[in-house]
């Protein structure tokens, strides 16, 4: 086996593991620590077709986080005041369904992503980056000022939502639920990287003239890439909403986005396992540093600049060599 | 109801995922989540600074301080450590309402005691209130509705609105109007975190408004100040005092003095032990206490006054313990309504130079034994 | 509104996008001539204004400050391109906007660190500090009036050091090509020191401007970054003159936005929806104006194909 899948292994097991420490220890916020690196990785996993396979920097992913979060907010808050959504010649109820709220996530981002990503990728490299960063913007702004669901107060959701079979307010349940959708995720994700899409999108980063004379249009594939990137990362922003039973537009913040491409960069850009390993390092890093002293963002911003300058390739490309494989 | 019926759903689910907490022989320790980093970092040192002066010496505090970055995510999850890992018994710190709105529900549905040393929204003092809830600092509205009674009296006519366009700004400007008897010539709610302020003062200068109101916390109410001085407009200026606290007014400078703000605590305020603890903060940490720095105080007093009354593990006599409110607080009388909310003097300050520092005076009485509109919705 | 009213509306639109340009226009260059996007361009801003701010304090003088403004950023400038910025010029901009984040984490909590957490102390000069009637008896602050003057000679001094200049030819012909210029003998590397340091100090002298009648605080640089991005996503990426016609088009859009989109809806809107939809739709606009460009121009309004 290579060296890159044997750590793959590893990094994809250390999760349940050491869930099941924290379990066994009974150290419940330990379970619901590395929930929130699960989820993360999911938001990141999501970026990295975008910006691993497709070459588009976006610092604009916190949009569909976000909105996935308000999807799960809203509908929530409508079910527990027992207030319709909409109500006029056609009657919408909210609902506290994960299923539901999970499919509503998805679409929701995935229109967003479409939008967004039509406009966005007329254009490419820098320009791609800023607009993306300031449609971010559009939206946490958006949210900050409109009134209906609490603006920048947010929204507060009690009791978890439901899924059939388990209590999603016990932990452990809650981890293996978030880790079994990571993991189908990552199966996807591994597939389509191989498959002629992921390929062709694969080629289209390299040199988008030559996959132009294939017949393949590049514009369509990025969108294609984008709009699956954005559904992905707004799945990931309803689990995230329902791990804090809060959402807020602190979600659709500009450091978010960059949050994200930070854990892909940390684990290594382009491998399918590189936003798993960074987002683990990261809330490893938040949890052990922030005790140590009040500007320890001091301490992660140069780990991070020493990763950019010298550690290229990140944890899976110091630890497993050089090269890029998409498997 | 149907929230109550929620929030109690979730303490039974709760219940069972967190530890029992064990006994720490009578101490009481303690999870502060408050805002060390970022831009608004100093309302919360101020307010762990005033804490810790009042809990110095004492043993039977045990205290974890933790930062929560001014987002609500970090503050649940950190809430969620104290519960499950540290096994506090008492919460308190966090100075955000979005923030407490997200933290506060979950710490008493899983039974432990909440003192809030700052935010106040109205979720929290009305259909959302819990025996568990205690707020020592004030419901949002308080600074403004009285505000408002104050410019009643004051004989201040037409009066122009301004706020950022977000819920505690909308709340605090509905506040005022709730008390206000004269016109509101005007209303704008700016972007958050806005800090060219240009064109409204053009507004502001065109209108026939008397008097500007404004609730501009942070950085967004010291640009206002310097940019309303330079335009040279001629009216009142009023607002609450979290615009001219002593943290901002050093960024201000002169262009605040004669600004008139509503507080509950001036460190001019004559009533036994405020003298005191202004001495002494200013010992401790060489300069002067604000009146976030006074709230972590009195948080920490009422909860000492407490422990000397009951064991925290009892819940319902430490509650009772808690609403008795037995502390000399430095703002004089203090006392809890029925939703665990404060009942206190609310006064008109105005800013003024004493030699060198810029900082508050005293001038009046806005508000008498002040409490809040929404303790009717409260059931516990 | 009366007109009067609508003019000083304008000539503070005016204010804000001279004040972005000069944040846009060092980021363009940097771009223009380095290929490098620098997401640190805000804390260079906020450095400008600290500076600026302690100067003031110790010495009472607003020209020291400005002095000091322009040095100190000039100098932070200095160090981290020849520190990190360097090792990025042939990577991709993912890990230049990485390492350009990595570094507002470090100047932010670095600035705090020294300065502490509260807002710092700057005022206008006492002889600006009030208001000048002009024309037409519109009541104007004087030291927004110098902001304009100082932005629009600043804008006329890089237009003719770029024309005129044996180093504006050099960044002309950086921009057309990079290669070419080594091969000339220019020594790149100073060359690029030289832009970043030039940039850098122009955005340190907005921070410190604008600190004097703002708020001088850490993490004051990111919102105006952001704008400076949408500048020059309008303009067009590399055009000093795009970054100046893009900066003036936001500043006027923002600006009138927020006072004429709420007497828009007013119209047809009870008062109170009419505030809260319009401030939400103003706060929006600067981004609507430019998806609206991008529609008809994707690489701005002068970028090059």
């Amino acid at each position: 086996m290579r060296r890159e899948t044997i750590l793959n292994a590893v990094l994809y097991l250390a999760m349940p593991v050491a869930a099941a420490l924290a379990f066994a220890m009974d150290e419940p916020f330990l379970i619901t620590l590395i929930t929130r690196a699960a989820i993360f990785a999911l938001a990141a996993v999501g970026l990295n077709l975008a910006l691993g396979l497709g070459g588009l920097v976006s610092l604009g992913h916190a949009a569909f986080f976000g909105i996935g979060g308000y999807a799960m907010g809203i509908l929530a808050h409508h079910a527990q005041t027992y207030s319709p959504m909409i109500d006029s010649w056609i009657v919408i109820e909210g609902t506290k369904s994960m299923p539901v709220i999970w499919l509503v996530a998805v679409v929701t981002s995935a229109l967003a992503a479409l939008a967004i990503g039509a406009l966005s990728l007329r254009t490419s490299g820098v320009y791609f980056i800023m607009i993306t960063l300031a449609f971010g913007q559009m939206f946490y702004y958006f949210a900050i000022s409109w009134p209906a669901y609490g603006g920048e107060d947010g929204l507060s959701i009690y009791v978890r939502n439901s899924f059939p079979g388990l209590n999603t307010l016990d932990p452990m349940q809650f981890f293996v639920l978030v880790f079994v959708i990571l993991s189908a995720v990552l199966w996807w994700m591994g597939r389509l990287a191989r498959a002629p899409f992921g390929l062709a999108l694969s080629a289209a980063r390299q040199n988008a003239e030559r996959v132009e004379t294939v017949g393949l249009g590049p514009f369509r594939l990025r969108l294609v890439a984008f709009v699956i990137s954005g559904a992905v990362t707004g799945l990931a922003g309803a689990l995230f909403a329902d791990l804090n039973r809060f959402v807020s537009p602190t979600m659709f913040s500009w450091q978010m986005s960059g949050e994200f491409i930070v854990f892909i960069v940390l684990g290594g850009v382009g491998r399918l396992f590189g936003p798993v390993a960074g987002a683990m390092l990261f809330v490893l890093l938040e949890y052990l540093l922030s005790p140590l002293s009040e500007f320890w963002l001091i301490y992660v911003g140069a780990i991070l600049l020493l990763v950019v300058l010298f550690a290229r390739g990140g944890l899976i490309g110091s630890l497993a060599g050089r090269e890029v494989a998409h498997d | 109801m149907k929230i109550k019926s929620l929030v109690a759903a979730a303490c039974m689910a709760l219940a069972g995922t967190a530890a029992l907490a064990d006994g720490h022989g009578g101490k009481v320790k303690v999870g502060m989540i408050t805002t060390l980093s970022g831009g608004g970092a100093g309302l919360g040192i101020d307010v762990r600074d005033g804490f810790l002066l009042a809990a110095k010496g004492n043993d039977m505090l045990d205290i974890v301080v933790e930062d929560d970055q001014q987002k609500p995510d970090i503050a649940v999850q950190l809430a969620d450590k104290m519960i499950q890992s540290e096994k506090v018994d008492v919460l308190t710190g966090i100075i955000w309402s979005n923030l407490a709105m997200a933290v506060v529900p979950s710490v008493t549905a899983q039974g432990k005691f909440y003192l809030s040393p700052n935010a106040g929204p109205s979720a929290l003092a009305g259909k959302g209130c819990s025996p568990l809830y205690f707020n020592v600092a004030w419901q949002n509205d308080a600074f403004y509705e009285a505000g408002g009674l104050w410019a009643n009296e004051n004989g201040i006519g037409k009066v122009f609105l301004m706020a950022p366009n977000y819920p505690a700004g909308i709340d605090g400007m509905t506040g005022f109007k709730r008390t206000f008897e004269g016109e509101v010539v005007g209303e704008v709610y700016t972007k958050l975190g806005q800090t060219d302020y240009a064109a409204e003062i053009a507004q502001i200068r065109a209108s026939d408004a008397d008097t500007v109101y404004f609730f501009l916390p942070g950085g967004m109410g010291i640009s206002f100040m310097k940019q309303w001085a330079g335009s040279g407009v001629e009216k009142n200026v009023m607002g609450p005092a979290f615009s001219f606290d002593q943290g901002i007014l050093g960024a201000i400078g002169d262009a605040a003095l004669g600004v008139k703000n509503t507080a509950h605590w001036s460190k001019d305020l004559d009533v036994p032990g405020n003298a005191d603890f202004v001495k002494a903060f200013q010992d401790e940490y060489g300069r002067l206490p604000s009146l976030y720095a006074a709230q972590g105080y009195d948080t920490a007093l009422l909860l000492i006054s407490a422990m000397g009354k009951a064991d925290v593990k009892d819940t319902a006599a430490f509650q009772a313990a808690l609403e008795e409110a037995d502390f000399q607080s430095v703002r004089g009388k203090f006392s809890f309504a029925a939703n665990h909310h404060p009942i206190q003097d609310i006064y008109m300050r105005e800013v003024v130079k004493e030699g060198d520092v810029v900082t508050n005076q005293i001038i009046g009485v806005a508000a008498t034994d002040h409490t809040d509109v929404y303790g009717a919705d409260c059931k516990m | 509104m009366t007109p009067i009213l609508l003019i000083e509306q304008v000539l503070n639109g005016l204010q804000s996008g001279i004040m972005l340009f000069l944040m846009a226009a060092g980021l363009t260059l940097i771009f223009g001539v380095m290929g490098l996007i620098n997401l640190a361009h805000g804390s260079l801003y906020m450095i400008g204004a600290f500076a600026a701010a302690a100067v003031a304090g110790w010495t009472g003088s607003f020209t020291l400050a400005l002095a000091a403004a322009l040095a100190a950023a000039a100098l932070a400038g200095c160090i981290i391109e020849m520190v990190v910025i360097r090792r990025l010029y042939d990577r991709d901009h993912l890990d230049q906007v990485l390492a350009t984040f990595a570094l507002i984490l470090i100047f932010s909590e670095g600035t705090r660190w020294l300065f502490g957490s509260f807002p710092l102390y700057l005022d206008v000069p006492a002889a600006l500090s009030g208001p000048v009637r002009l024309p037409g008896g519109i009541l104007y602050p004087s030291y927004r009036l110098l902001i304009i003057v100082i932005g629009l000679l600043i804008a006329f001094g890089l237009f003719q050091l770029i024309a005129r200049t044996r180093i504006g030819i050099q960044i002309r012909a950086g921009e057309s090509d990079r290669e070419m210029i080594g091969a000339l003998g220019v020594d790149i590397s100073r060359l690029y020191t030289i832009v970043f340091a030039l940039g850098a100090a122009l955005a340190g002298l907005a921070g410190a401007l604008v600190g004097a009648i703002q708020s001088v605080q850490v993490g004051m640089g990111e919102p105006v970054l952001i704008l400076a991005f949408v500048v020059i996503v309008i303009g067009g990426i590399g055009s000093i003159k795009g970054a100046l016609v893009g900066a003036l088009l936001v500043g006027l859009t923002d600006t009138l936005g927020g006072v004429l989109l709420p007497l828009l809806f007013g119209l047809f809107m009870d008062p109170s929806s009419a505030t809260t939809i319009g401030s939400a739709l103003a706060s929006m606009s600067i981004y609507i104006l430019m998806a609206l460009v991008l529609l008809f121009r994707p690489t701005g309004l002068y970028g090059r194909a």
